[in-house]
């Protein structure tokens, strides 16, 4: 039976992160979708909301302090709190960089279509992916799988090389395409970044069900044990 | 260098086990908390290591306990002697009705310690200075101890125990009546103190235990669970009982 009245803060903490994780979900999928359906406004929608997320992040914070300075979590309980507090700004900055692919989107969309890359949605589709997928083994607690998912970056990092190497070939066929290529070649990065990102949360995810700190350690895929 | 070393030990009060199988390390310099819910146990263990226990009727010891290698249960055992080396402080401060000073000097004249009144005089505010009570009562040295306050009668208590040179310390909940001022002041003086001395404190408040001690050891009825240096404890503890107790779950 649990009824420590930290339980209810606790609960409210994975709660409020959870929302956050959607919420980050979200704009990086209305970030490729206004690129891919080359909507703009979609795009300045996903700017908007990152007002929204970067309250959330606060909000997580201000509760994080709180508990630890009024119920003195222990054990499992300090792990959970440590966890969010490092696994909010993670979850923010991924936002963030759902909003400068929705950025690069109101550009891109002015200028005349290039090739459809296929690569690009596979980095994207991987990332969020991930991201689901790592937002369910943190709420599970789930270490084995957080360790599966961080093995899955090589494909989004396999696919980052691959348009990138595409997008220079553009630019060096059609110096014309410069300006778009450059702005898909930072949304490839964004993509990119955020696949590492989502290797953070797996590595803290860890961290809370083993109290393992598998974060700098050899990159062997199974590791900090 | 283990200071206390204890193997096996169960101790019993007439038929009733209060204590099942305890085996366990102490380290010279070193402060070690015990933790448990009440009647866990851990005020008769930490009553072996000196045989206060001795003074109850009907109890009896089974299994070794070795300070500095040596046997405190056997027969050749001077337990006045061990008692000056084993110091105890209690949770409720027990003051002589007696002078400041003569609280602090009465151990080392009744064992003899000093050479002369001079000497005595210097024990006696070395024991004071070690204690952080000095510079508050040096000007009131004549005057009842009982006029102090709760926190200082309790530093009192402590600048007795080291008056007459004790190895170990052991303080049986010695904050648990004191406000947060007086409490801060004895944990700063244990942490202090454990350069000279090696110190047990029985705490039934789990930040004090995680903020003095080096290792914390869990009781729970009559059984030592777990024991494992603090930050492991209050970190990732190996046993789901010391998870349970330390966070509340129970206890």
């Amino acid at each position: 039976m649990e009824n420590r009245i930290i339980d209810q803060q606790l609960e409210l903490l994975r709660n409020k992160t959870l929302a956050l994780g959607e919420a980050t979900e979200k704009a990086i999928e209305q970030a490729m979708r206004s690129l891919n359906d080359r909507d703009s406004e979609l795009a300045r929608k996903v700017l908007e909301e990152d007002k929204l997320i970067n309250q959330m992040e606060l909000e997580i914070d201000r509760l994080s302090i709180e508990i630890i300075a009024l119920y003195q979590p222990a054990a499992h309980d300090l792990r959970l709190v440590i966890a969010i507090a490092r696994i909010t700004p993670v979850l923010e900055r991924m936002a963030d960089h759902a909003g400068n692919i929705a950025e690069a989107a109101v550009i891109i969309n002015d200028e005349p279509e290039l090739k459809p890359l296929t690569d690009l949605t596979l980095m994207a589709s991987t990332a969020m992916t991930m991201l689901r997928n790592a937002l369910d083994a943190f709420i599970a607690e789930d270490a084995e799988a957080s360790r599966a998912i961080i093995r899955q970056d090589s494909t989004i990092d396999k696919a980052y090389r691959k348009v990138f190497g595409e997008l220079i070939g553009m630019i060096v066929n059609d110096p014309a395409v410069t300006a778009c290529a450059a702005q898909l070649l930072f949304v490839a990065k964004h993509l990119e970044r955020i696949g590492d990102y989502v290797k953070d949360i797996c590595e803290l995810t860890v961290y809370l069900s083993e109290a393992a700190f598998i974060k700098h350690s050899p990159p062997n895929g199974d590791s900090g044990r | 260098m283990n200071k206390i070393s204890v193997s096996n030990l169960s101790f019993f009060y007439g038929q009733v086990q209060a204590l099942h199988d305890i085996t366990i390390d102490i380290p010279e310099h070193e402060v070690i908390a015990f933790i448990g819910p009440s009647g866990c146990g851990k005020s008769t263990f930490i009553r072996t290591l000196n045989r206060m226990n001795d003074t109850i009727a009907n109890t009896r010891v089974e299994g070794q306990v070795l300070i500095d290698g040596k046997d405190i249960n056997s027969p050749k055992t001077d337990v006045v002697a061990l008692r000056r080396k084993v110091g105890m402080v209690f949770q409720k401060s027990n003051p002589f009705p007696k002078s400041i000073f003569d609280n602090v000097a009465y151990g080392i004249q009744i064992n003899r310690l000093h050479e002369n009144r001079a000497d005595l005089n210097e024990r006696v505010e070395k024991a004071l200075n070690d204690a952080a009570l000095w510079n508050e009562v040096k000007d009131r040295l004549s005057e009842s101890a009982f006029g102090l306050s709760g926190g200082q009668q309790q530093r009192l208590c402590i600048a007795r125990a080291l008056a007459v040179q004790p190895e170990v310390i052991l303080m049986d909940e010695p904050a648990s009546a004191l406000d947060p001022m007086a409490t801060q002041k004895i944990e700063e003086l244990v942490v202090e103190l454990k350069q000279k001395y090696t110190i047990v404190i029985v705490t039934h408040n789990m930040q004090q235990a995680a903020r003095v001690s080096d290792r914390t050891a869990f009781f729970m009825l009559g059984k030592l669970v777990e024991y494992n240096r603090t930050e492991k404890m209050f970190t990732n503890p190996d046993e789901s009982l010391t998870e349970d107790y330390i966070t509340g779950r129970f206890g």
